[in-house]
């Protein structure tokens, strides 16, 4: 057999390999410096006057760590390996996809090291200068080829659920990517964005809440369309829903930006418009819900062995909590109360550490061994330590965040009858500090799960040999 | 305001993705006879396609409460479209908007307020200071407009003063107190460095050192005295004592806005200070300034002492002649003080 057909009859999990053990990698800086930036709300001392250390410049750092290369590296993993199975075919192009992987590496090391320097377009969750979002810009696009260039040449005629999601993901955080950050350059970094005022804030938040619609909610619902059913072994269940949810996510979550600038300048019919198709995102956010609990149904028992189940059940239920509460928050009167508050840090982690990151620790223990020719993880114990240790962390996280969230929404509102406020901004300030510490607890269990993970991979790919594994001819 | 054709853009465009799910929900629960025949063994049928050796798909029907559900959240939405603003420039059959909903709830608020300061505008400012409901209102206006640069104890901070000892850079009066809350003021002094050269800096602080009673070099001290006399003694008085008019502190108490330290000192004879109170008549108008006033008297420990600063002694002794038959004054300010203060 001659080496290029050879190479044609496997699959390319070399680039999987490499996003995989980022993915680790990646989650526990991530979270990490997430960890340390809580306890400096605790202690701020713990910033040691050193600017870099500083809450303000840390905090970029953490979301652009644990969204876009931990959460980025689980999804560039997770499709590479999920499109070539589901369409009986190599991936599009080797080389571009080893691209995709050094350049989105460069991405990462290159947001680690300009925003604790303070370099910053100042826009949440597109913090970074114009030579690093041209940068993102062309690995995207490397991406799009690889993907859609094995779509084409799949080997089956119906392309399956998952792909549909990665599909919308990949075209669309393109399109957002690129209308978020039009700038004009004054120097190597220092950009100003093209947009001002109201309408920036819309465009940011068209791309921010999409950023959430899309990156962290499509493409890992597209990774949950294989781990799920995969693990069980048992057939979607139903494949009309898929249709439904995928369609009516896709299209009502660009609407749904206008929630996060409710009683701003923004327009009143703009407020609202963004209102209700959050209201009307509920039912087709559960969709993925629904379809990924029932397809577990029936195999329930399995749940007593099996620690990647429990992952899977706990991810679903993060996600469809977190997909009720977030339609419920768009409500103008709710927001009212909950804007600006801890309540909306502990729905983005209800959602991130519960949903994003169990899904993606899922895909890790099934995807690792058989990425290096293994059965199984290195210890099973030490899989179950780690879902309860993050169980127990995400509990606590979440719920000191509501608590401390509604909270500070009532303290800041509390009018006396003199129409006087009742506390001043620091006494509520006060009174969320001891709901800070749980947070802090919540987040260092969390990590201790990751740490275990960590040391489980690297125990069980430490001696064992990539896996070249033939491509699968179609049933 | 948008464009007629904009408007109708948003309209269509909005109630087409809404419209398009409606249909889509109707579109997949229909029943396909091709498609719904049951497996061999009589379960759900599958679609036929398979992946990856097993992935495959059941075809079953939508779950009933879960359309229920997306049918009422978009009923639900599209009746919020017709009483709320949302579809273009239509405004919605309520005529609600965000700015007149403020304007509701901040004139409803405003009456409640002017109702309560009604009640209490007659009052002298020494009347108010015993007043526990006059005083619970000033507290909190205190905290939520002064304790920002003041503390929460009024105990001040570098550069804002404490308003709670005897030490008054403007006055203490009722007077100059409702002056600097009402219209602000602004204390500022020239920077010497250029005039007195460094050696001259280090003599004319050394000099201040001196004046509230503590060690300094000798030979600086009697050198910068003359400097002082010189350039210092037109504000801050011959004696060091200062001048209220000008809010030029007094050296010679040992009590310091912005640090008593020999390099503290120096930095200010250096480079000179600027600092600003705000105005506060325009943010909060004459009543609140009143009530404020009247609170930050109250924390001052000289009120009754009969000084110059605190209420003023006429008005003292007229109520305390009022007030002999009825309550302990004193007792009743210093429980405001003691709440204040804790």
């Amino acid at each position: 057999m001659s080496e290029a057909s050879a190479v044609s009859t496997t699959y390319n999990d070399k680039v999987v390999r490499q996003f995989a053990i980022m993915t680790v990698v990646w989650g526990v800086v991530g979270m990490a410096v997430g960890v340390y930036i809580a306890a400096q709300l605790l202690w701020p001392a713990l910033n040691f006057d050193i600017p870099f250390l500083t809450f303000s410049r840390l905090r970029p750092l953490h979301t652009n760590a644990v969204i876009f290369a931990f959460g980025g590296s689980a999804l560039f993993a997770a499709s590479y390996y999920i499109v070539q199975r589901t369409c009986h075919v190599r991936l599009f192009s080797d080389k571009l996809a080893s691209f995709t992987f050094w350049g989105w590496q460069a991405v990462i090391v290159a947001a680690a090291i300009t925003l604790p320097l303070g370099i910053t377009q100042s826009k949440e969750y597109a913090e970074l200068e114009w030579p690093i979002d041209l940068l993102i810009a062309v690995v995207w696009v490397a991406y799009g080829i690889v993907f859609f260039g094995t779509i084409v040449k799949r080997k089956v005629k119906h392309i399956y659920v998952a792909n549909w999601f990665f599909a919308a993901y990949i075209i669309t955080i393109a399109v957002l990517h690129i209308v978020n950050n039009i700038a004009i350059p004054v120097s190597a970094f220092k950009s100003y964005v093209v947009y001002s005022g109201v309408v920036d804030a819309m465009v940011q938040w068209w791309y921010g809440h999409n950023a959430v619609g899309f990156f962290l909610t499509a493409a890992f619902l597209g990774m949950m369309y294989y781990v799920v059913p995969k693990q069980v072994g048992r057939p979607i269940y139903s494949y009309r829903l898929s249709i439904v949810h995928f369609w009516a996510l896709i299209s009502i979550y660009m609407w749904a930006g206008p929630h996060h600038l409710h009683y701003t300048t923004l327009p009143d019919w703009v407020q609202s418009l963004g209102m209700v198709f959050s209201l009307i995102l509920l039912a087709p956010s559960w969709g993925g819900m629904i379809n990924g609990l029932m397809t577990m149904s029936g195999a329930w028992h399995k749940l007593r062995t099996d620690p990647i189940m429990k992952f899977m059940v706990v991810a679903l239920s993060f996600y469809g909590m977190s997909t009720f509460e977030g339609p419920m928050m768009s409500i103008k009167t709710v927001n009212a109360l909950s804007h600006y508050t801890d309540w909306t840090i502990g729905h983005v982690h209800s959602g991130a550490l519960g949903w994003v990151s169990f899904i993606t620790v899922a895909c890790i223990y099934q995807m690792v061994p058989k990425l290096f020719g293994k059965t199984q993880m290195h210890s099973v114990k030490l899989m179950e330590v780690h879902f309860w240790v993050a169980t127990i962390g995400i509990v606590l996280y979440v719920t000191s965040m509501w608590i401390a969230g509604v909270m500070q929404g009532l303290m800041w509102r509390a009018l006396n009858d003199d129409g006087t406020l009742t506390y001043t901004f620091v006494e509520s300030l006060k009174a969320t500090y001891p709901y800070y510490a749980v947070r802090l607890l919540g987040g260092v269990l969390y990590l201790s799960g990751m740490l275990i993970m960590a040391y489980n991979v690297w125990r069980t790919v430490r001696e064992a040999k990539p896996a070249e594994v033939a491509v699968l001819q179609p049933a | 305001m948008l464009t007629g054709s904009a408007s109708l853009f948003v309209i269509v465009f909005t109630l087409v993705n809404i419209l398009a799910c409606v249909w889509l929900m109707w579109w997949t629960s229909k029943k396909r006879d091709a498609e719904e025949t049951t497996d061999s063994s009589g379960g759900v049928a599958k679609t036929g396609h398979v992946w990856d050796g097993d992935l495959e798909e059941y075809n079953n029907p939508l779950p009933r409460w879960w359309l229920g559900l997306f049918l009422i959240t978009i009923v639900f939405s599209l009746a919020y479209l017709v009483i709320y603003p949302g579809l273009g420039n239509f405004d919605g059959i309520k005529g609600w908007s965000m700015y007149s909903a403020y304007e509701r709830e901040m004139q409803a608020q405003q009456a409640r307020l002017e109702e309560r300061l009604s009640q209490v505008k007659d009052k002298t400012l020494r009347e108010l200071a015993t007043d526990e409901s006059a005083m619970s209102m000033a507290r909190n206006l205190f905290a939520n407009n002064c304790s920002t640069c003041h503390g929460s104890d009024a105990r001040g901070a570098k550069g804002f003063p404490n308003l709670t000892d005897d030490d008054w850079l403007w006055g203490g009066s009722e007077e100059a107190v409702l002056e600097t809350i009402a219209n602000g003021r602004r204390g500022v002094m020239p920077g010497w460095a250029a005039a007195l050269g460094d050696q001259g800096v280090n003599e004319v602080a050394s000099y201040v050192v001196s004046l509230s009673g503590r060690d300094a070099p000798k030979d600086w001290v009697s050198a910068g005295e003359k400097h002082f006399a010189a350039m210092c003694a037109a504000c801050h008085g011959v004696d060091g004592k200062g001048n209220q008019l000008l809010g030029a502190p007094n050296l010679t108490d040992n009590v310091w806005l912005y640090g008593g330290d020999f390099e503290s000192i120096r930095t200010t004879v250096a480079n000179g200070r600027d600092n600003e109170m705000p105005a506060h008549a325009p943010l909060l108008g004459d009543m609140k300034v009143r009530l404020l006033a009247a609170y930050v008297l109250s924390l001052n420990p000289s009120r009754d002492s009969g000084k110059d600063s605190g209420f003023d002694v006429k008005e003292n002794a007229e109520l305390s002649k009022a007030e002999t038959q009825t309550a302990d004054p004193a007792g009743a300010t210093s429980t405001t003080e003691n709440e204040a203060s804790g």
